[in-house]
């Protein structure tokens, strides 16, 4: 499984996606930057990603707690995720996601 | 300054629960000690980030909240009568003429030590700033994320941005002295405590404060002086706010912060250490808990309260060089016993 990361400069990353892992965790294990600074407990926003539009559907809906986290974060968009709250799945194989000034920063 | 000193065995940077277990550790082996840290409170990322969430790897503790674990590591520690310096930075170190450590924090205390323990976890909580473009020009001259004297902000025109408790504190608190006071959250949903969120709703609809809904794009002013912000509502047209005083509460990051100029060898801003002592490359300053790092590493708790054990038997021979390091059980130990006050009669 793929997942492609667009970091702050545009340029585009495709990492190794393991199922059941996090995409905070599985951008982390591809090299890129990730701040993630409470470790994947929905407590920070620096795991803010923006997910690409075609995907955004496709996803879990965004849960209260995640939504109440967002809010510590940047230029939150209605495409805005907490990766550390997205778990990999077979149908998530090739998602796109873009990190922000709150996750890469 | 040297006479306003405080003079301890121990300076620990950082009261979240590795710097705290170290208390105990220290204790045990009689050295004394005076924790910094930036934060209002004990417990590090345990009481601000996480105080409802539970963990469940604590050895012994099936489970335990963020904040259970502090108050659990803070009776624990009691018998050795700790003494904390909180709402303050560690921001200098430096050695005096007698070979001591000398701390200084951005509050003016100093305290005076053979031995400094940096247990710092991912840094300093510092104030998130928001990536607003030229925000930096008006930074403390009229954009403020903390407030020191309320009073500085009597008569002015603020406008309060976030949805958490510090904004709605805030708004409560300077509404009465400001001039004007708008508060803009990006919802109209608070996740601040709801009592917060009632007042804040009643001063709305009595006319005192102005809410509106949106996200800041763009400040206005010039020489630091801040006019105005605009506004981009969701899915509306932007439009202009004037202001004089900008206060952007959006929450804490963390910041390695001034341990950075303390003169120690960082690795990516960590601190690497040997695994016998969990000493630094400067002799006498060691680290330990997610701050450091060394072939292995693994960021739990229960490896700094490991590192805390091992760094305290290298710190009594810094500390109390004349003396014999004696390795003692709790269990057995009268003298233990003695420095936990539980010993039987």
């Amino acid at each position: 499984m793929k997942l492609f990361v667009t970091d702050l400069e545009g340029v585009e990353h495709e990492v190794d996606a393991m199922l059941n892992w996090t995409v905070m965790e599985i951008i982390r294990d591809g090299d890129l930057p990730m701040r993630a600074e409470c470790g994947g407990s929905c407590a920070c926003a620096t795991c803010h990603v923006y997910v690409a539009k075609e995907w955004v559907n496709r996803l879990p809906e965004v849960q209260d707690e995640e939504r109440d986290t967002l809010e510590g974060g940047f230029e939150v968009e209605p495409n805005s995720r907490l990766s550390c709250q997205l778990i990999m799945t077979a149908e998530l194989d090739g998602l796109k996601v873009t990190l922000t000034q709150d996750s890469a920063g | 300054m040297t006479t306003d000193a405080i003079s301890t065995d121990v300076i620990i940077i950082g009261a979240g629960p590795v710097g705290l277990f170290a208390v105990f550790e220290l204790g045990l082996n009689d050295m004394k000690c005076h924790l910094v840290d930036i934060l209002d409170k004990v417990g590090g990322q345990c009481a601000e980030l996480y105080p409802e969430k539970p963990i469940y790897d604590i050895p012994g503790l099936p489970i335990v909240t963020g904040q259970g674990l502090t108050d659990a590591l803070m009776q624990q520690i009691e018998p050795f009568n700790p003494v904390f310096h909180l709402n303050q930075m560690a921001e200098s170190l430096t050695k005096t003429p007698d070979g001591k450590w000398r701390l200084t924090t951005d509050a003016g205390t100093i305290i005076e030590a053979t031995v400094v323990v940096i247990a710092a976890g991912g840094g300093s909580f510092v104030p998130k700033k928001p990536p607003i473009k030229g925000i930096e020009e008006y930074e403390a001259k009229s954009v403020f994320y903390s407030v020191r004297r309320m009073e500085t902000f009597r008569d002015r025109n603020i406008l309060i941005a976030g949805g958490g408790d510090s904004a709605l504190d805030w708004t409560l608190n300077l509404q009465p002295l400001a001039h004007k006071l708008t508060l803009v959250h990006r919802r109209d949903e608070f996740r601040a405590a709801p009592d917060s969120v009632n007042k804040m709703r009643e001063l709305v609809a009595a006319g005192k404060v102005h809410l509106h809904i949106g996200q800041i794009s763009e400040l206005h002013g010039a020489g630091g002086q801040i006019e105005g912000v605009t506004l981009k509502p969701d899915g509306g047209d932007p439009y202009k706010i004037e202001c004089d005083t900008l206060m952007p509460f959006y929450g804490l990051t963390m910041k390695l912060g001034p341990v950075a100029n303390f003169g120690i060898n960082l690795h990516q801003n960590l601190i690497p250490v040997d695994t016998e002592k969990f000493e630094s490359d400067v002799p006498t300053i060691f680290a330990i808990g997610d701050i450091n790092s060394y072939p292995g590493k693994l960021k739990l708790i229960l490896s700094g309260f490991h590192e805390a054990a091992l760094m305290a038997q290298q710190a009594f021979r810094y500390v109390h060089p004349d003396r014999k390091l004696r390795f003692q059980y709790t269990t057995s130990s009268s003298d233990l016993q003695n420095k936990l006050g539980v010993a039987a009669e």
